[in-house]
């Protein structure tokens, strides 16, 4: 503004840079030839990987895997755990909230191909989408106004007064350090979550267990005080178990990293610890109501999502 | 409504001004013992009671601009103004030190911050970049304590800053934040607790992490003083009992924006609480429990009913279409209304929006289709906001709204003064036609999504359409272009845009013409971002004699090189120019920086900067 009155000193010195000038005059006057259309285009296609990164991603041969097919290869709004680096933010695929494997007779979206190899089945409908490659920040759209094609997101229904939901446009960043994989884990009836540790268990049944040490005590504790906290003769409340098999009152679920929700025990173990992004301690009772409750907020799902 | 940006005026230049021979005397002569019987009364020199005159005076300037101007005139009306000036803009935390700040202003009540340039919101920065609110916290815990509103944008703020500040600043009455990021419900739990006189708290369009803190419980009871209330981009549940007792116990609370988090039925429960509310996110507005069989569903009518003053609604955050007729009771009243996340189409739409007369505001998504535009173009003659967002930020996808819904728009809502618009396709028709018709516009943002696309009926180029924009649209100062796009449209833009403050391109233009044009032809040009788009230095150049004008400039993915930046830097020592590299591989070079930034400073070149940013 006014404090800047450097316009004197400006003038002299642009009579300097024509010889220079010059040598970038040159230059875009070859470029000019190339200007309309295609060429021009694919010039700067060329330059355009991302132009802050995808600093995962080395190699053009974006199409192909899931990963990569991303409009926001930066981890957006992982602040907090930067020495992540740029987390490359899948794309959301058909999703209907509650994808639970092989359980939702009524789901209007059949993929079966989907818990089991997640990567496929995605990168199959991710190639008929689009032809041009997905540049960083384009649509200019911000991340959290993205992955609206389903009516709903895919937030479960609640278990508790606080519903404790995720939404896909939210992951939160999980440490990812070699030393443990933490993931969330949040139970039906308990508003307080925790956080296991998939590193120090090799099966599933590991898991099955160390969830229910998780909770039991804290289940326990939930149902005394809504009780009264009259009683508490057991050490630690009631054993949670079966949660694997659907013969529990609990089940156990996970969400994956696309935000489906799946059931446990599909998929090898070492192929649920690399996609598995939270876990969910459900009702077994609620699981098959919980589709009828969000079919009429359900959307056509062929709409690409994101 | 949510992260508007309405602070458009042009960032002031906080530098002391030269002021040589300045023809005042110097107001610290000292008092001359007038006439009068009194000995022991010493009159004021004029001076001095000039400079009286004068802070009391200069009390009544709000405007920064007035101040800023008045602060030109001479040495002691710049120390009045400095010693009387409460409200602080800063719109660019890194133009000026906050030690610079707090030496000149003395008595601030207000202030706010803005960080980062708008192309972070869409990844185009990498995290850690800046933008650090904490040596601006530093400095205000120091000098400001009885700051009462705090306004920061693109600031990266944590848990630990929020606690600092809660602490330092006993009186803070206001709190918003747009756009923050790094810090999470352990910092809200922090403000919670500790200002006891907030009456404003608003959280916008920020990444909030959830560190499982219990944050709402953490408002004292006897903390009843709550006007506004925004927490709806907070991705965490809440614990709801905590807000609905502090809802019941905020008798002035207007404001209340809910997370998706809170179900329909909870809503309800808030709504019959707060009656008085006149601006209202209603949250996910669908029954996140299972409604059990037989259990009968609320009368969310009859709440909407009992809302008389509600103007402003937004929320919707997963709408079950079903539910929203209860809002019929409110439409008739509405000023502004957010379905930006309501996916619903036309036929949903329409019969709410027939009922919206009043309506000023509306954002919606893109699935209404034309059809829902048209329907909005019939009812809502006196909309002055519209922005269409896409349910598929995809280049490739189908886009249910095109031309036509822009034309109908034009032709419904003459009042039309902000619009932005994404869309597949567009002719240069309608948008000639809206720049007939909606002759009040100050904001047009048209985002045709497949880049370098046509008219998509005539084949041409956009460039006439945009042409007529700002030919025919007087009052315009912000301006985002898109689709084919050649020189001509910038020749348009450099020769009509003469009040444009604020200008965003994206793939598009030929050669350094364009470029040189909007220097050399936007005056008033203070924002200028830019990507993917083939201007090089002798574009970069041109600007020279305006720079300084600027609070900055972005060029991304274009065909500047190192070496013109840092002749810029040469020429311009006012100018910090940054320059932003991505990691390469040994075979991958360029001869084009990746990024330039580059910002006019009055404290050079910041300390924080991290190592991809290279600072010529």
């Amino acid at each position: 503004m006014e404090g800047y009155s450097r316009k004197d000193e400006g003038c002299p010195q642009l009579l300097d840079l024509i010889p220079k000038e010059k040598e970038w005059l040159t230059k875009s006057a070859e470029e000019k030839q190339t200007r309309n259309g295609s060429s021009e285009e694919k010039q700067l296609e060329l330059r355009l990987g991302p132009p802050n990164g995808d600093w995962t991603i080395k190699n053009k041969n974006i199409s192909r895997e899931k990963d990569h097919e991303s409009l926001l290869p930066f981890g957006y709004f992982s602040p907090w755990s930067s020495s992540s680096g740029y987390q490359v933010k899948s794309q959301k695929q058909t999703t209907p909230f509650l994808q639970a494997h092989g359980q939702l007779k009524e789901s209007s979206q059949p993929n079966p191909a989907k818990t089991a190899v997640p990567n496929s089945s995605s990168s199959s409908s991710a190639q008929k989408r689009t032809a041009p490659t997905p540049v960083v920040g384009w649509p200019p759209i911000r991340s959290f106004r993205k992955n609206l094609a389903n009516g709903s997101s895919s937030k479960p229904v609640s278990e508790s007064q606080n519903a404790v939901g995720s939404k896909i446009s939210s992951e939160k960043p999980i440490e990812n350090s070699p030393k443990n994989l933490l993931v969330k884990i949040n139970m039906d009836g308990v508003p307080i979550g925790r956080k296991v540790d998939l590193k120090e268990h090799d099966s599933y049944e590991k898991l099955s267990f160390a969830v229910d040490e998780l909770f039991r005590g804290l289940l326990a504790a939930q149902s005394n005080f809504s009780a009264g906290g009259i009683k508490n003769d057991e050490d630690g409340g009631k054993a949670i178990t079966g949660l694997l098999d659907g013969s529990g009152e609990y089940t156990l679920v996970y969400e994956d990293n696309e935000g489906d929700r799946l059931l446990i025990g599909d998929v090898p173990w070492h192929m649920f610890v690399s996609s598995v992004k939270r876990l969910r301690v459900l009702k077994s009772s609620e699981l098959p109501t919980l589709c009828r409750g969000r079919k009429h907020g359900k959307r056509s799902l062929d709409t690409s999502p994101k | 409504m949510s992260g508007s940006d309405n602070r458009s005026e042009m960032s002031e230049d906080e530098e002391l001004p030269d002021l040589g021979g300045d023809a005042t005397h110097s107001s610290n002569s000292t008092a001359v013992s007038g006439g009068g019987g009194d000995q022991n009364y010493v009159s004021p020199s004029p001076d001095q009671v000039l400079e009286n005159v004068l802070e009391n005076v200069l009390c009544f300037l709000t405007s920064r601009r007035d101040r800023n101007a008045a602060s030109l005139v001479c040495k002691s009306w710049y120390r009045a103004e400095a010693l009387t000036r409460s409200e602080l803009f800063i719109g660019n935390c890194y133009s000026v030190s906050p030690r610079r700040v707090t030496n000149r202003f003395r008595l601030v009540k207000a202030i706010a911050i803005k960080g980062k340039p708008r192309f972070s919101d869409f990844s185009l920065l990498p995290p850690d970049w800046g933008a650090h609110f904490g040596p601006w916290l530093s400095a205000m815990a120091r000098s400001y304590r009885a700051l009462e509103k705090l306004y920061l944008k693109r600031m990266s703020v944590t848990d630990e800053d929020l606690a600092i500040a809660a602490h330092s600043f006993p009186i803070l009455k206001e709190l918003v934040m747009v756009c923050c990021e790094g810090f999470g419900t352990s910092g809200l739990a922090s403000v919670a607790s500790e200002c006891r006189q907030i009456r404003v708290l608003e959280l916008m369009d920020s990444d909030i992490g959830d560190d499982e803190e219990d944050w709402i419980s953490c408002f004292p009871d006897n903390v009843t003083c709550l006007e506004s209330f925004i927490f709806d981009c907070v991705e965490a549940p809440i614990n709801f009992e905590a807000l609905e007792q502090l809802v019941a116990r905020s008798p002035s609370l207007k404001k209340l924006r809910l997370n998706c988090y809170i179900s329909i039925g909870q809503l309800y429960r808030l709504m019959i609480r707060a009656p008085q509310l006149t601006h209202l996110g209603t949250g996910s507005f669908s029954p996140l429990e299972i409604v059990a069989q037989g259990e009968q569903e609320l009368n969310y009518f009859s709440a909407f009913a009992a809302c008389k003053s509600l103007i402003c609604l937004s929320g919707f955050r997963e709408i079950i279409p079903d539910y929203l007729s209860a809002i019929y009771p409110v439409c008739g009243n509405l000023t502004s209304l957010n379905l930006s996340y309501a996916n619903i189409n036309a036929e949903q739409l329409k019969p709410v929006i027939c009922q919206c007369h009043k309506l000023q505001t509306f954002w919606v998504l893109d699935s209404v289709s034309d059809e829902g535009l048209q329907a909005v173009s019939a009812a809502c003659k006196d909309l002055r906001e519209l922005r269409v967002f896409p349910v598929q930020a995809l280049e490739d996808a189908e886009g249910p709204v095109s031309e036509v819904g822009l034309l109908a728009i034009s032709e419904g809502c003459r009042k039309l003064q902000s619009i932005l618009y994404f869309c597949q396709r567009m002719t240069n028709a309608a948008v000639v036609a809206m720049s007939k018709n909606c002759p009040d516009l100050v904001v047009f943002r048209l985002c045709i999504m497949g880049r370098h696309r046509p008219d998509h009926i005539t084949g041409e180029p956009m460039d006439e359409g945009f042409g007529a924009i700002v030919k025919n649209c007087k009052k315009l100062t912000r301006l985002a272009v898109s689709g084919l796009l050649t020189d001509r449209a910038f020749s348009y833009i450099g020769q009509y845009g003469k009040l444009l403050r604020t200008l965003s391109v994206a793939f598009a233009g030929n050669t350094d013409l364009g470029l040189k044009y909007l220097l050399e032809g936007c005056p008033k040009l203070q924002k200028l971002e830019i990507r993917d788009s083939p201007f090089g230095d002798s574009a970069l150049f041109a600007g020279l004699q305006h720079y300084y004008n600027m609070r900055f400039l972005w060029m991304s993915s274009c065909k500047v090189t190192r070496l013109g930046c840092e002749e810029i830097a040469r020429q311009l020592p006012g100018l910090v120019v940054e320059v932003i590299t991505r990691d390469r591989e040994e075979n991958e070079t360029s001869e084009y920086v990746d990024t330039l930034y580059m910002y006019r400073s009055l404290d050079g070149p910041r300390a924080d900067a991290p190592r991809f940013v290279h600072i010529l």
